[in-house]
């Protein structure tokens, strides 16, 4: 038997290693499938925690608090570390004081990601050592030694997740925080005044500081970071984080080397472990990182050759590749089923960014567009949607359709980015749009909220992390204040209205910016009340399926062909009485407001 | 031997498969047992296919689990029964919620939501392999709230698992301790609908 564990999601697992490493500071922004580390870190009162504006502003009050004496912390999805990099790479020339630890979260198979990148490349070009663990317990232990390793080698430390890590409980064993005490501040320019006199010398340690790690991993000096496991000598397997369970779940009978740092590398430890293997293979999803160095330091070994560069590995797909066993025997054949349709995710019922995609579509504006909730805009029934590419891009997109086209395309498009988003990196590009005349249009889908990725606070919502009253930037104020001469707000759920408001604004001569402000449907602001409930008039309804085309959740087509609503999911934005052409769905609201007047 | 099981969640986003996969995970914790429970967060959660796994067992590797290894499959939804009906091992068993959420493109016209989804199953099914068909959600509105579909679902599926039941009174009390201690007893209705129903087949 064991003793009685806590079941943690591998981010929770995080959040929990780092409060009992005694991290003082967690700064991070949103983004899945790393999001609930520091939504967990917020549940230690100890900790100062934060959701920043973006990833650089975190990893640089993460720095900043390193600097000070103090642990700290900041977590991020693969491409948050886009953005944070160039912080990155270059503390990692000036080393640390306290512990510092980047958390980065990768997603292959892209479960709710726009590209399937590989983080541990930079760990390799960013020279920081990164450690991979395979469950929660190690997520826990992986990120104590994370900031031991950060203070011991004055490097700031990676932790590479990927989202069967992040978004997997498994069983975890805790333990009481560290008192961790402020290391006392002392200025010292030659280490972390990065000017080129500086850097060069920097640059050096940082060499001999990867060279150092490497072979103290080799030679066992640093602990817990590699294991073997000696079996057949037929087969060896080198491999590290979420493949190492499927290797163990497909080839019990293999001999494998685990990784617990996957950067850099105990190049000598592996020699030994290849010279004692007929065969030898890298199991690691995503790009050949390990192999490729293996290959480099003329250690002979199969990997990309056998497996994937794409999405997540299997057990099944390591037996097939390497192992007589077969796979386990279904009850059902998939082929001999009926076709089962695709399930994509929709906007909620009541979502705001429904009407407002719903007026793009009849104004058949090219979209240039962002990321977010509302990108979902780009799939049925609006498909108003032409680009998509990063967070931020949207508006310096419509500046260059602008541009390009010499204001040609303009009066048709327009660049649509949400509250949290326009915030990260979108305010950027509307100075940009300014300064540099352009006439593009840009609407701010203003929910109130970071939705995606499952409700957090952001600088426009008025909350901190912690639901503390904050400060909230005044969107109307700080597009003006940028040299915006028309700024417009509108209701979303009045598609009619916004659909005008937003045709005059592209007409204009100068970069416009319309408001689309409505909460969230799922957030109390936005919250629907039974009493919002739509309802349908049998007799006025026709059953033309206008309401149905918008999509709703809550409306479905009943067996008699009228509409059913689900008064569980309505939310009582009256989008569907409004496309009504017969006046047949009523609104709750003015139910009761006619039962007020009479 | 010991004890091990693999059971798959499968709904839509929005069904409560996160919290039941909890649930198994406290049982597992209570019994000693090693237990991985994977989940879906993000963008499939807006009303897309979710599926969470639980593998409960001595020594748990994988997270997921593969076509033919689930012993026990709870669909929230038909559709999604019949998606995910390939995990399930021969000789397992499939609970399927009878209800119809329609997806996208098939309210849109662009596909059809397959007829007789569990007559079609029932027809493949052979060698062991269980199938049962209940009305989950109208259970959990007798129990109080139509969320509870989740924990119906594990009532009706104790039936079948090697797990006493007190466990699993125990894990939904301490998933919904302090402040919610209606919703534990709601809940443990559901459970006992859930269970119930099975018993009168
Ligand atoms: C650089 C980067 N960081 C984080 C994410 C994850 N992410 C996707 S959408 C989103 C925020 C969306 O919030 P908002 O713009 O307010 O739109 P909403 O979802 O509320 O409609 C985040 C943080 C990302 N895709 N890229």
């Amino acid at each position: 038997m064991r003793d009685l564990k806590e079941i943690l999601l591998g981010n929770e697992a995080i959040a929990r290693g780092a409060y009992e490493a005694g991290v003082k500071v967690v700064s991070s922004y949103p983004g899945t499938p790393s999001t609930e580390i520091t939504q967990a870190i917020a549940s230690y009162d100890r900790v100062y925690c934060e959701w920043a504006s973006n990833e650089k502003v975190g990893l640089e009050v993460a720095i900043g608090a390193s600097l000070a004496g103090a642990r700290a912390m900041s977590c991020m999805k693969h491409v948050g570390m886009n953005v944070a990099a160039d912080p990155l790479f270059t503390v990692s020339y000036t080393g640390v004081s306290g512990g510092l630890v980047v958390v980065v979260a990768d997603d292959p198979g892209m479960h709710s990601s726009q590209n399937e990148q590989d983080s541990r490349n930079y760990a390799r070009a960013a020279k920081m050592p990164m450690l991979e663990p395979s469950d929660s317990q190690e997520c826990l232990e992986f990120t104590k030694k994370a900031f031991e390793i950060s203070e011991k080698y004055d490097t700031p430390v990676m932790i590479r997740l990927s989202t069967r890590i992040s978004h997997s409980r498994t069983l975890v064993s805790t333990n009481e925080p560290l008192d961790q005490k402020l290391i006392p501040y002392e200025k010292n320019m030659q280490k972390n005044v990065m000017m080129p006199a500086m850097a060069v010398k920097r640059h050096i340690v940082v060499e001999e500081r990867q060279r150092r790690i490497a072979a103290d991993v080799s030679n066992d000096s640093l602990e817990g970071l590699i294991s073997i496991e000696q079996g057949s000598n037929e087969l060896g397997i080198i491999t590290s984080g979420i493949a190492w369970q499927y290797v163990k779940e497909a080839l019990p009978e293999a001999s494998v080397l685990k990784l617990g740092m996957i950067w850099p590398l105990p190049i000598e430890k592996i020699k030994k472990f290849a010279a004692g293997v007929k065969r030898l293979v890298v199991i690691e999803e995503l790009d050949p990182v390990i192999e490729t160095e293996l290959r480099a330091a003329g250690i002979n070994c199969e990997g990309k050759d056998l497996f994937t560069l794409q999405g997540e590995y299997t057990p099944s797909m390591i037996r097939e590749a390497l192992s007589d066993n077969k796979n386990p025997a279904s009850a059902f054949d998939k082929s001999a089923l009926p076709l089962a349709p695709g399930r994509p995710p929709v906007m909620c019922a009541g979502c705001p960014h429904k009407g407002l995609f719903m007026a793009l579509s009849r104004l058949k504006a090219v979209v240039t567009g962002d990321i977010g909730c509302y990108t979902l805009g780009a799939l049925n029934p609006t498909n108003a949607m032409d680009v998509c590419v990063c967070m931020g891009a949207s508006i310096g997109m419509a500046h260059g359709i602008d541009k390009a086209t010499d204001s040609e395309m303009t009066e048709k498009t327009v660049a649509v980015i949400g509250d949290s988003t326009f915030l990260h990196t979108g305010i950027n590009g509307l100075i940009n749009s300014v300064y540099n005349g352009s006439r593009s249009t840009v609407i701010i889908l203003d929910n109130s909220i970071t939705g995606m990725t499952g409700h957090q606070q952001n600088p426009a919502t008025g909350r901190n992390i912690r639901l503390d009253p904050a400060p909230a930037v005044d969107l109307e104020a700080l597009c003006r204040s940028v040299g915006v001469k028309s700024v417009y707000t509108v209701d979303p759920a009045d598609t009619d209205a916004s659909r005008k408001v937003i045709a005059q604004a592209m007409k204009e001569q100068h970069v416009t910016v319309v408001i689309a402000r409505r909460p969230c449907a799922l957030i109390p602001t936005g919250r629907g009340t039974p009493d919002m409930v739509v309802s349908l008039d049998r007799d006025k309804c026709t059953r033309c399926g206008a309401c149905l085309r918008i999509m709703c959740p809550a409306l479905t087509k009943g067996e008699d062909g009228y509409p059913q609503i689900d008064p569980v999911t309505c939310n009582g934005c009256d989008l569907c009485v409004r496309v009504c052409p017969f006046d047949a769905l009523i609104s709750g609201q003015a139910t009761r407001e006619e039962e007020a007047k009479s | 031997m010991t004890k091990s099981f693999n059971i798959v969640l499968a709904g839509v986003g929005g069904q409560g498969t996160l919290l039941a996969g909890k649930l198994f995970g406290l049982i597992a914790a209570k019994m000693g047992l090693d237990v991985k429970v994977s989940e879906v967060h993000g963008m499939a959660q807006r009303g897309g296919s979710v599926i969470t796994y639980v593998r409960i067992g001595e020594r748990v590797y994988s997270p997921v689990i593969e076509p033919g290894a689930a012993d026990f499959i709870l669909a929230f939804e038909e559709l999604e029964g019949m998606r995910w009906a390939h995990l399930l091992r021969r000789g397992g068993t499939l609970l399927i919620n009878m209800r119809r959420t329609m997806p996208m493109p098939v309210a849109m016209g662009q596909a059809e939501y397959p007829d007789n989804i569990i007559e079609s199953i029932l027809a493949l099914s052979e060698g062991g392999t269980s199938v049962y068909a209940l009305d989950a959600q109208k259970l959990a509105e007798e129990a109080g709230s139509v969320k509870a579909v989740n924990f119906v679902m594990t009532g009706a599926m104790s039936h079948f698992i090697d797990i006493d039941k007190a466990l699993f009174y125990e894990a939904i009390n301490d998933l919904f301790s302090g402040k919610k201690a209606a919703l534990a007893e709601m809940n443990q209705r559901a459970f006992d609908l859930g269970s119930a129903i099975i018993e009168a087949k």
